[in-house]
């Protein structure tokens, strides 16, 4: 029972609690701005170099450079929203969604020319897990992961229930054009769309990058069950998407238990399959999602 | 000598930029007449190169590989690559052809990835990481450059029957209804037209062509790896050249291919020419510049250099073709 709470259930919640981040982003960005963000990896692996490029230079642990990583990615999604895709405000949603492919190769190019193609170790050497919490083989970085997970996801809450600007943003989320006849001002909604969503997926880049470590593909490869889980929760609700990464980063670490004989249940090298699978059954069974979402 | 290694470029130049051109043809059956955002195409591509590769390859030759090595003629690798890129278009477009667009391209961009574990993971079938080795290519029996000058023609043979079977399909009723899907889906509709099956065909047809542009490039190269159908390669470029060649009009999607194609290359001899830390990082800027363009064409020349040209349709004004009929 203690491995398989250490062996499964620990990193599927680290897993879980890193999707969740990202998800959130795409979900709210989906029903905001009306289009599937493409380059949301990209931006959480820019996040992820920015704060290495800040221990690098500083050697301060990564935690205290999130921060800067979370102002720098906010400010650079910003200039992109105005640069790409600001010009397609009032075209077809679909135009935009190629846009951010450009856009996601762009930010990928950039990286690599910066800081090249090797994966990185954010800390080096083996770090054992915290005596304290003994039989629970809990590492350090783990308990980083979930707690920073916690208190951003708790600052999330409060913007959206306590502030005039989270409840335009789930104003604009159910009926845009009812939100605007309302008076509320759309690009400055769409702002902070940005904000929040670069904000959280810095912050699930550079967790991802402690939990692993830093390559170009980082975020790319985490398309897939970020979209997954949104589409999990039902887009355009962040709780939604809290969940659906939550259960999608479970499912993928579970799926290795070996329920039957020693094998394991799925093949790792087959880990992100799942989670497109869970999709492609949600899409046939509960398009809407789980909590009842938007089906565009 | 000068002359002859001018000429061997020349038709490797032809050669792969009418490869692309049958992937960019494919490309604009989806998006740029029926509107369906494909960003699969390496999936496909993968599907059609690993078929014809593990069919027609020489048992003795496949080279780890303990499944196909069949040694069966290249037409029917060709054959078997596009037909099976047709049964998984299929089965994707079945799923996500009524959702919006955005789920296709979520799902389409799943399949290619997923395709591209199964090409890592399962090294019986694929030869893993290293991939299949000992492809045959047409005409290679021949001597240079005589080998190298049939194999141009006979691709540009395949891409001007495509053309041809794509322009006809354009001006046919089927290539009507597919342009009032793409502008006006309710009205297509409310017309009696059966939006969901037409536009399976649609994503069917197209996606055939994207495996038959893997399996000809499988052939072409002899190697096919997991690194071959990379995203960027077997699916943004193909977007790129579509996008600035005009999509919409097939014409358009030949000139993007080659265009793009002559540029994406001749960036190539530069790079020759440069100390090896900076081929590196003009490989780098080359990625930068295919998202560039891809957001700058749409937004300053959504045209294209082509732009799309709705055929003349028969007969006098005001009198329905139909009508006539």
């Amino acid at each position: 029972m203690i491995e398989f709470i250490n062996n499964y259930l620990i990193p599927g919640l680290v897993l879980g609690s890193i999707y969740a981040l990202g998800a959130i982003g795409v979900s709210m960005i989906y029903s905001i701005l009306r289009f599937a963000h493409f380059a949301h990896g990209d931006l959480m692996t820019f996040g992820a170099y920015l704060a290495y490029a800040v221990v690098v230079a500083s050697g301060w642990p990564p935690l205290l450079a999130l921060p800067l990583a979370i102002v720098g990615t906010a400010g650079a999604t910003l200039f992109i929203d105005q640069l790409a895709y600001r010009p397609f405000r009032k075209s077809r949603p679909i135009v935009v969604v190629i846009a951010s492919f450009g856009v996601a190769l762009m930010i990928r190019a950039v990286i690599m020319l910066i800081w090249g193609v090797q994966p990185e170790p954010y800390v080096e050497g083996i770090q054992p897990p915290l005596e304290s919490l003994q039989p629970f083989r809990i590492h350090e970085k783990h308990a980083v992961i979930v707690g920073t997970s916690l208190v951003l996801v708790a600052a999330l809450h409060l913007l959206l229930t306590r502030t005039k600007m989270g409840k335009a943003m789930r104003a604009m989320s159910d009926d845009a054009d009812l939100a605007r006849v309302t008076g509320i001002g759309t690009e400055r909604v769409i702002a902070w769309t940005w904000i929040v969503g670069a904000v959280l997926a810095a912050a699930a880049g550079v967790l991802i990058a402690i939990d692993t470590q830093i390559k170009p593909t980082l975020g790319w490869d985490l398309l897939l069950p970020l979209f997954a889980a949104a589409i999990l929760g039902g887009l355009g609700r962040p709780y939604g998407a809290i969940l659906g990464g939550l259960v999608i980063g479970m499912i993928e670490e579970l799926s290795t238990y070996p329920l039957f004989g020693d094998q394991p249940l799925v093949t790792p090298g087959y880990k992100t399959g799942l989670a497109f699978a869970i999709m492609v059954i949600m899409l046939i069974w509960r398009p809407q999602g789980l909590l009842r979402g938007r089906v565009l | 000598m000068e002359l002859g290694g001018l000429l061997l470029y020349f038709t490797a130049l032809v050669t792969m930029g009418g490869i692309y051109a049958v992937m960019a043809l494919g490309l604009n059956l989806n998006w740029g007449m029926t509107g369906l955002f494909n960003v699969g195409i390496a999936g496909f591509f993968a599907i059609g190169a690993y078929t014809s590769a593990l069919l027609t390859t020489a048992p003795a030759r496949a080279g780890g590989v303990d499944v196909g090595g069949l040694g069966l003629p290249m037409p029917v690798g060709w054959l078997a690559a596009a037909a099976l890129a047709a049964a998984a278009a299929w089965a994707i477009g079945r799923i996500c052809l009524r959702l919006r667009s955005d789920y296709l391209a979520i799902a389409t961009i799943g399949i290619a990835e997923i395709l591209r574990l199964v090409a890592l993971n399962e090294e019986k079938l694929t030869g893993g990481a290293f991939g299949i080795k000992g492809i045959p290519r047409p005409f290679e029996t021949m001597d240079r450059p005589w080998g190298e000058i049939a194999m141009m023609l006979l691709i540009g043979l395949i891409v001007l029957a495509v053309y041809l079977f794509l322009e006809r399909a354009r001006n046919s009723p089927w290539g009507r209804v597919m342009r009032a899907i793409r502008d006006n889906e309710t009205a297509a509709a409310a017309m009696g037209k059966d939006v969901e099956a037409f536009r399976l065909q649609a994503f069917i047809i197209g996606s055939a062509f994207m495996g038959l542009g893997g399996a000809l490039t499988a052939h072409y190269l002899k190697v096919f790896h997991p690194e071959a159908s990379e995203p960027l390669y077997a699916t943004f470029l193909v977007w790129v050249m579509l996008i600035v060649g005009g999509s919409g009009n097939n014409r358009g999607a030949i000139v993007g291919a080659v265009l793009v194609w002559l540029l994406w290359t001749a960036s190539e001899l530069i790079t020759g020419a440069l100390p090896p830390e900076w081929g590196v990082k003009i490989a780098y800027f080359k990625m930068f510049l295919v998202g560039l363009l891809l957001v700058v064409v749409l937004q300053r020349f959504p045209a294209g250099i082509l732009a799309e040209r709705p055929p003349k349709l028969a007969g006098r004004a005001g009198q329905s073709p139909e009508g006539l009929r």
